[in-house]
């Protein structure tokens, strides 16, 4: 199991010594042109996680392959790079213009920018075309099938799956107005768990794919969940916000959480949640 | 992440000032912050350092909302995470200081006032109550609502402030070469979230990383090309 953060929620450029705790960095969504980002405000606090609209800030592919990448490899951190786009040439080009990455994350998920206008599989399939480097779909729990999204990437030539990223919502302030310059926002943090334990459950199930979890993990407990469900690697998020140590955190409290469920260790506990009659994918049938 | 023993809490006007042992810590330049773990709460708390007693970190807190005010509720001997300090504080070497506080915006001010081996201040306050503030900085020139802290600046200056958005824009009109001190929503105070992006030098940056003080001439609003143009 490799201890990973979501993307957009680490600068390892900024914070090294919190880059250098994971076994691997995710960088923010690389777009092809420079985004500045959404207007102030931009986050929310609500009652069991945040909202973000940050709108996939990024200095665009150009300066992040040639001022960005080059510093980050000076970190000796694996490195998973985040591609963002609005149609699947965008995704493509970019994916073309890596090289000697750990991976690429396809993010076919932002909730803060108009969704493209390709399907995930039509831009996963030319990606594919476009590198040989092992290709990550980041997909949304918001869909109402994500399995069937997630068969649909695998068939399209996707190397594993980053399951979940955040759902759209907003927050009001104290006159009824929403917090967020723009409206609405990503949730994020403990209220996603069970949201992503389903949703690596049912793709897990689905595809049979390594999958990434992520979605709500706080405790060495919750990545254990999230193996358990069929992750073979677990991403933090919202936690690191709040407790920049939470990577070496999170890796201690995972032996006492294994001793506890009594597992060996994390990889000795992926899928056992499926191990059980009771079905993760559909309701349990009840008979006479 | 380095917990923290309450040793005090006590009202000042309106607000409370949280003393915090200061353990490991470093108190940092004036005007640089740190993150408070906020009890119940998901994300922690940025606060300015106001005053930096011998062992302890002391803050300001004006109890605005849910995080605030579980600041504020601590008592002796409870502990919370703390990290800091964060972004970068005032410059030091400035030649005839002047303090520029309003309301909450005076917490970072006891402590420079310090390093600054005393300077004048002159502070503004919504009314009398939160006026009692002020006593943390002995010999301040105050002012209360209606009369605004910009009318009591007196020219030949470096100024160095903090205060409400409005108060600050002010100031930088009068005094273009002021160091001023902002605030924006953070969830992390180190520049991971982006969450606290403001425009400066014409562009979004993240407060945490370029400030919270800022040259009064990074903040200028940036002129759009369309009102150039006409």
């Amino acid at each position: 199991m490799l201890l990973l953060n979501a993307s957009g929620c680490l600068d390892a450029l900024t914070a090294p010594e919190v880059a250098r705790q994971l076994d691997a960095f995710v960088t923010k969504t690389i777009t092809p042109l420079p985004r500045e980002g959404n207007a102030p405000p931009r986050i929310a606090e609500t009652a069991h996680g945040m909202l973000n609209a940050i709108g996939l800030a990024n200095p665009g592919r150009e300066r992040f392959l040639a001022e960005q990448l080059p510093r980050l490899r000076e970190l000796g951190v694996p490195l998973w790079v985040s591609v963002g786009g609005f149609c699947a040439a965008d995704y493509a080009d970019t994916c073309a213009a890596l090289e000697d990455v750990a991976a690429i994350e396809l993010n076919l998920s932002c909730p803060n920018v108009d969704e493209a206008a390709d399907s995930a599989a039509e831009i996963v399939a030319a990606c594919r075309s476009a590198s040989d480097l092992p290709l990550f779909a980041k997909l949304s729990a918001a869909h109402p099938d994500v399995a069937a999204v997630a068969r649909a990437v695998a068939a399209a030539g996707a190397d594993g799956l980053s399951l979940i990223n955040t759902l759209r919502g907003t927050a009001l302030d104290r006159r009824l107005r929403p917090v967020l310059a723009r409206g609405s926002g990503g949730l994020s943090g403990p209220a996603l768990k069970p949201v992503a334990l389903y949703a690596v459950s049912a793709c897990h199930e689905a595809t049979g794919l390594p999958i990434v979890g992520m979605g709500g993990v706080q405790t060495g407990r919750d990545a254990l969940e999230l193996v358990a469900c069929g992750a073979r690697h677990v991403a933090l998020g919202t936690v690191l916000f709040a407790d920049p140590g939470a990577p070496s955190r999170v890796r201690s409290e995972l032996v006492a959480a294994c001793a506890d469920a009594g597992v060996a260790d994390p990889d000795d506990a992926y899928g056992l949640a499926h191990g059980s009659s009771k079905s993760l994918e559909s309701p349990a049938r009840v008979t006479a | 992440m380095a917990r923290h023993r309450v040793t005090g809490t006590e009202p000042v006007g309106p607000y409370t000032l949280l003393r915090l042992e200061r353990g490991g810590l470093d108190p940092g330049v004036p005007g640089q912050f740190f993150m408070l773990e906020a009890p119940g709460r998901l994300l922690p708390r940025p606060l300015s350092l106001s005053l930096a007693p011998p062992g302890e970190l002391a803050f300001l807190i004006d109890p605005i909302g849910s995080g605030t005010e579980a600041l504020c509720a601590l008592g002796p001997g409870d502990e919370i995470a703390v990290l800091g300090p964060l972004g970068r504080g005032y410059r030091l070497d400035v030649e005839r200081p002047l303090l520029v506080g309003g309301g909450i915006g005076i917490a970072p001010l006891p402590y420079l006032a310090e390093a600054l081996g005393g300077a004048p201040a002159v502070l503004g306050f919504r009314d009398v109550h939160h006026a009692e503030a002020a006593a943390l900085l002995p010999g301040a020139e105050v002012c209360v609502d209606p009369v605004l802290v910009t009318e009591l600046i007196r020219p030949g200056h470096a100024v160095l402030a903090c205060g409400p958005e409005p108060m600050l824009r002010a100031v930088a009109d009068l005094c273009p070469d002021a160091q001023l001190a902002w605030e924006a929503p953070m969830a992390c105070g180190y520049g991971a979230c982006y969450g606290c992006a403001v425009e400066i030098d014409g562009e979004l940056k993240r407060l945490c990383v370029e400030g919270p003080v800022l040259d009064a001439a990074r903040t200028l609003p940036r002129v759009e090309a369309a009102a150039c143009c006409s």
